[in-house]
């Protein structure tokens, strides 16, 4: 009961930790000083870093998408839905999941690994000496620069995956080029978009303050920080999983 | 220097406490640091030497009791009503704590990037003065992955000593380093206590650092260390020692006092006495 109890109060607290650090790291947004150039730093290296697995996963995923589609479709003589499908599964979930899965996976250790290793080394503790907040100077512009590339990145992923469908239902199902594009074009609305950029928008929060949480709450050395890389991952990666389901249907309900 | 002057706490802590969560780190501890004093902290790992000075540059908060630094209460102030407080401190971190993606130049500077009064031409003069007094002038531009352990100490004492501090917080200067190294380290650290007569916190665990502190001075002539001759006939050095054990202060004043006691704990520390 006791070990129970201590696991709970712990978790709590990590909960309480965490809030008190997006709130911190949000606030910081308004007021200065701000940090231009390491908003700048840390969007080329989290948003051009991530285009190569970002395009290749795009590509691949919207290839397998329409195979599987065309070979559902198939058996009712439907091929010509392939591009409507694609676009719809691409836009509504799997850009947005896929591409924040690929990035939390990517940033949310690195970030976590980079600040872990300064709280070891008491890099933050001397950072704090010398007069500067590391929230306003290492969290801070991480958020932005996850919140301006995340959605940039998404866009991005789902037109590649619309090419990699293409590229499939062209050559493996020789689906005429025309009906593939109409068809995508066509299937997709105003909410699809909405909801396909405002999903990125929200996992943007999740990838960038995760890395951050558990970098900085980093305890134990080298040991601490590779703990810490890998709990980041994971977390960021449930905590995606979780909210896209929740939004999801919060969305749905509202769109009637 | 009047008597009085001599008499004015830098650092007072008056019955601090601190425990992380079952395990007590701090308790009640009470001690002053007057000004041009060295104190020399002594104790085995994990006697909460480094949590100490932490909480001298308000980084860490005690759970209960009082910390005056430089006449003011430091316990329940905000971060940026600390700064004004902390650009009074140097402290030296235990591994350095340089910061890695920046060069020497900047991390030594670093400070004077929340102080727009001072202008960048002087910033740097006095980046290059502290490099100076360490002698390292010539690693401006480099990388902190690219000197030698010893070196980057040097250039943490810089980065520390460039806002021309009260006080200097020194956690273990000298640990891991070879002996020639270490000597070299104990020197500016002589050579910041009698030259810019600044009152200073050193942890650390070789005693042969507290020995150095307590017997020799720092001569600026001839730019080298020198025995002070003992405390009554020569030169007062102006340093006492403070041991903890288990978070509580187990013997507090000078070396040849320390050398009286009996207790067993205390002369683990002092094996040549």
């Amino acid at each position: 009961m006791g070990a129970l109890d201590g696991f709970a109060k712990q978790r709590v607290l990590a909960v309480q930790e965490f809030t008190l650090l997006a709130g911190r790291a949000f606030r910081n947004i308004f007021r200065p000083p701000h940090y231009f150039a390491d908003i700048v730093q840390q969007m080329d290296f989290i948003g051009f870093g991530s285009l190569p697995i970002v395009i290749l996963t795009g590509f691949f995923t919207g290839a397998v998408l329409a195979l599987q589609m065309a070979n559902t479709l198939t058996t009712f003589g439907e091929t010509s839905l392939t591009g409507q499908l694609v676009a719809v599964s691409l836009v509504r979930e799997l850009g947005p999941v896929l591409t924040a899965l690929m990035v939390a996976g990517r940033n949310s250790s690195g970030i976590a690994s980079e600040l872990g290793s300064m709280v070891v080394s008491e890099q933050i503790e001397a950072m704090r000496a010398l007069g500067t907040d590391p929230i306003k100077k290492l969290v801070t512009p991480r958020l932005i620069a996850v919140v301006i590339m995340l959605p940039l990145l998404t866009i991005l992923m789902d037109f590649v995956g619309l090419w990699g469908g293409f590229a499939t239902s062209f050559f493996m199902i020789q689906l005429n080029p025309a009906l593939y594009w109409t068809s995508a074009y066509r299937a997709l609305g105003f909410d699809d978009l909405f909801q396909g950029l405002l999903k990125p928008f929200m996992f943007a929060f999740i990838v960038a303050l995760v890395g951050c949480y558990y970098g900085l709450s980093t305890r134990g050395g080298t040991q601490g920080v590779g703990r810490s890389t890998t709990q980041a991952v994971v977390a960021a990666s449930v905590l995606i999983l979780a909210f896209d389901f929740f939004l999801t249907k919060i969305l749905l309900t509202w769109e009637g | 220097m009047g008597e009085q002057e001599n008499l004015e706490a830098v650092v007072e802590f008056d019955r601090v406490a601190l425990r992380f969560e079952e395990h007590i780190v701090l308790r009640e501890v009470s001690f002053r640091l007057e000004r041009g004093e060295t104190k020399v902290l002594l104790g085995v790992t994990g006697t909460g030497k480094s949590i100490l000075l932490k909480m001298t540059m308000g980084l860490l908060k005690p759970d209960s009791g009082r910390i005056f630094v430089l006449g003011e209460e430091i316990t329940n102030r905000s971060e940026p009503e600390l700064f004004q407080i902390r650009r009074q401190i140097g402290m030296v971190f235990q591994e350095g704590a340089l910061f890695d993606s920046l060069t020497v130049g900047e991390n030594v500077g670093y400070v004077f990037q929340r102080l727009p009064e001072v202008s960048p031409e002087e910033a740097n003069r006095r980046v290059r003065e502290a490099l100076c007094f360490v002698d390292l002038e010539h690693t401006l531009d480099l990388f902190p992955s690219q000197l030698s352990g010893g070196m980057r100490r040097r250039v943490a004492i810089a980065r520390a000593i460039v806002g021309q501090p009260e006080i200097m917080l020194y956690d273990s200067p000298t640990a891991g380093l070879d002996p020639i190294t270490a000597q070299r380290i104990m020197t500016l650290v002589l050579k910041q206590r009698d030259v810019s007569k600044v009152s200073s916190l050193l942890v650390t665990h070789r005693m042969q650092d507290a020995f150095r502190m307590a017997h020799f001075y720092y001569d600026h002539q001839q730019e080298k260390m020198l025995p002070a001759g003992g405390n009554s006939a020569g030169r007062d050095t102006h340093t006492r020692f403070l041991v903890l054990r288990d978070g509580e202060v187990l013997f507090h004043g000078q070396l040849q006092e320390l050398g009286a006691k009996r207790d067993p704990y205390l002369h683990k520390f002092l094996p040549h006495m």
